[in-house]
């Protein structure tokens, strides 16, 4: 078995693409229903951790921008580490994440060992 | 088994049932954005919005990995206080000039709080009503406007409603926003010569924005049921208000609490209109009837009438399905003073309607024919009506007509079925 990195990357920055309130409500509870049924398949090899959405961006020249919204559209939702034995069950995993809704993307990567 | 499993079980079972408050996020969405423009004045509204949606953002963000907690209004409200005293902090803008005219006179030196009380959050929203109506503002933009700001509603939501698309909507709101921004609209306590003179329009908004829900075309009956709701819950706002509680404005929460009554009647499974004769009326909401009747005794306390009183009357005798008692004498007599306080040619088509009940349907008809309606899909489904067993070679026409007039897929069926029945009388 294999560790796999999914990180959860949409633009948060355009208005007009934004959910609505009502929603991102709908969203929520996908998030929850999809990581619920990857802990009890036992797929999970953390435990789900939220990071604030703004942070802090460190460029080239060592400034430090509140970020990342600033330069690039598409920003990191979220990740998580899964268990899968190869690229391909990762992927299917992956297909299952609720960010693709919202027309974000799925970076996913195998740990190497 | 072991106890302790049993309890874990419970425990388990517990958590996986505590859900979410249906539209929380679209309430406390509206509450929050009301308060934070009513602290930082409309002009930025913008700011408002991105701090809320922030907070949203971040709701999601963690309750999807963590779980809901306990209170999940508090904890919104907690974000979003500290979210704006960073934003205050961080905004040099507002600093150098917000600061200084903030309208709500803050002791120097102290932190701005944001004050998410109950009291303050009716405030701002009876003040962003206020200020949503503003006549600067077309009525078209204040329905999407109102939907927007004080009901929660997202672009794509108000596009269902209005079976357009998200784009045109987004449009009219940001136009809306930048011309509330433009003209310096103050979002402010209304005063009582304020209240005077744009409670009108705020009434015309609410009944608009009921009406929208009651009949548009839209076949989502959650979403249409919600917009009719929220029209009910903003027009209860003004009723609680001591200032705003006037005799026009229960009227038209009395209109609405009628209608209302009859929503779960008046459409079927698949979104289509049940007609008023063909409604169980074991699925009329009696509650709402009676809060209904309520309201209209309130209306009652002076002597003026207003469309909304005549009109909630109407809708008040068509809470009684018998005919007895001179239900439709009285409807009739109510069409005519309706249109007496304001002409519409549908208004008057309406009251043919009454009229046939009472004088009969040759009358109606000759009425009903001199009305400017040639291409209303209603005027033809009503004259088919009323040409029945009297010409239905001419009912059948208006029906055809009225056919290809027709909006929706129900009316359509509607009037495919009357077409057929008149054909098999007539090769009978």
């Amino acid at each position: 078995m294999n560790e796999f990195l999914l990180v959860f990357r949409r633009d948060f920055k355009t208005k007009e693409i934004q959910p609505s309130p009502e929603e991102l409500q709908a969203h929520l509870s996908r998030w929850r229903d999809w990581f619920r049924s990857l802990e009890s398949a036992g797929k999970l090899a953390r435990p789900t951790q939220p990071w604030e959405g703004n942070g802090r961006v460190l460029k080239h020249d060592k400034s430090v921008t509140d970020g990342p919204y600033a330069e690039i559209k598409e920003s990191i939702g979220g990740f998580i580490i899964v268990k899968a034995a190869d690229y391909e069950e990762a992927v299917e995993i992956a297909k299952g994440a609720p960010i693709l809704e919202l027309g974000g993307t799925v970076e996913v990567r195998m740990a190497v060992k | 088994m072991p106890s302790y499993f049993c309890r874990k079980a419970f425990l388990f079972v517990c958590m996986e049932e505590r859900e979410l408050l249906p539209h929380l996020f679209r309430t406390e969405y509206q509450k929050i954005v009301s308060v934070l423009c009513y602290l930082f004045g409309i002009e930025h509204i913008t700011e408002a919005e991105d701090i809320v949606s922030d907070t949203f953002l971040a709701a999601t963000e963690s309750w999807s990995a963590r779980g809901i907690p306990d209170n999940p209004t508090a904890w919104l409200y907690t974000v979003a206080k500290n979210k704006t005293k960073n934003w205050l902090k961080r905004n040099t803008f507002f600093q150098q000039k917000l600061l200084v005219d903030l309208q709500h006179n803050i002791p120097r030196g102290e932190e701005i709080e944001v004050d998410l009380s109950e009291q303050n959050i009716t405030d701002s929203q009876l003040a962003m009503i206020f200020t949503v109506c503003h006549p600067s503002i077309p009525a078209e933009s204040q329905i999407a406007l109102a939907l927007n700001l004080l009901c929660g509603f997202g672009a794509q939501e108000i596009a269902d409603a209005y079976l357009t698309n998200k784009e045109v909507i987004y449009k009219r709101i940001s136009r809306a926003k930048d011309k509330l921004k433009e003209a310096d609209i103050k979002i402010q306590q209304p005063t009582l010569a304020q209240i005077n003179d744009r409670l009108d329009a705020v009434l015309k908004t609410l009944y608009l924005l009921f009406s929208e829900g009651y009949y548009s075309t839209s076949t989502n009956t959650v979403l249409r049921k919600d917009l009719c709701l929220e029209a009910m819950r903003l027009n209860y706002l003004l009723v609680d208000h001591p200032h705003t509680n006037k005799p026009a404005v229960n009227a038209l929460l009395a209109l609405m609490c009628f209608h209302a009554s009859r929503f779960d009647a008046r459409l079927n499974d698949i979104g289509g209109v049940v007609l008023y004769d063909d409604q169980d009326e074991t699925l009329w909401n009696r509650e709402l009837i009676e809060r209904g009747e309520y309201f209209l005794n309130e209306a009652a306390a002076t002597p003026d009438v207003t469309k909304y009183h005549l009109e909630a009357a109407i809708a008040y005798w068509h809470t009684h399905k018998a005919d007895s008692g001179g239900k439709w004498e009285n409807i009739l007599d109510l069409y005519n003073h309706l249109l007496i306080l304001e002409y519409s040619p549908i208004v008057a088509l309406n009251r043919t309607f009454a009229l046939a009940k009472v004088k009969g349907k040759q009358q109606a008809i000759s009425e009903a024919e001199k009305l400017p309606l040639a291409d209303n899909y209603f005027y033809h489904s009503l004259l088919g009506n009323l040409y029945t067993d009297i010409d239905d070679h001419k009912a059948l026409q208006h029906y055809k007509t009225a056919l290809q007039l027709a909006n929706s897929a129900a009316d359509k069926t509607l009037m495919a079925k009357n077409i057929d029945q008149l054909n098999q009388r007539r090769s009978n």
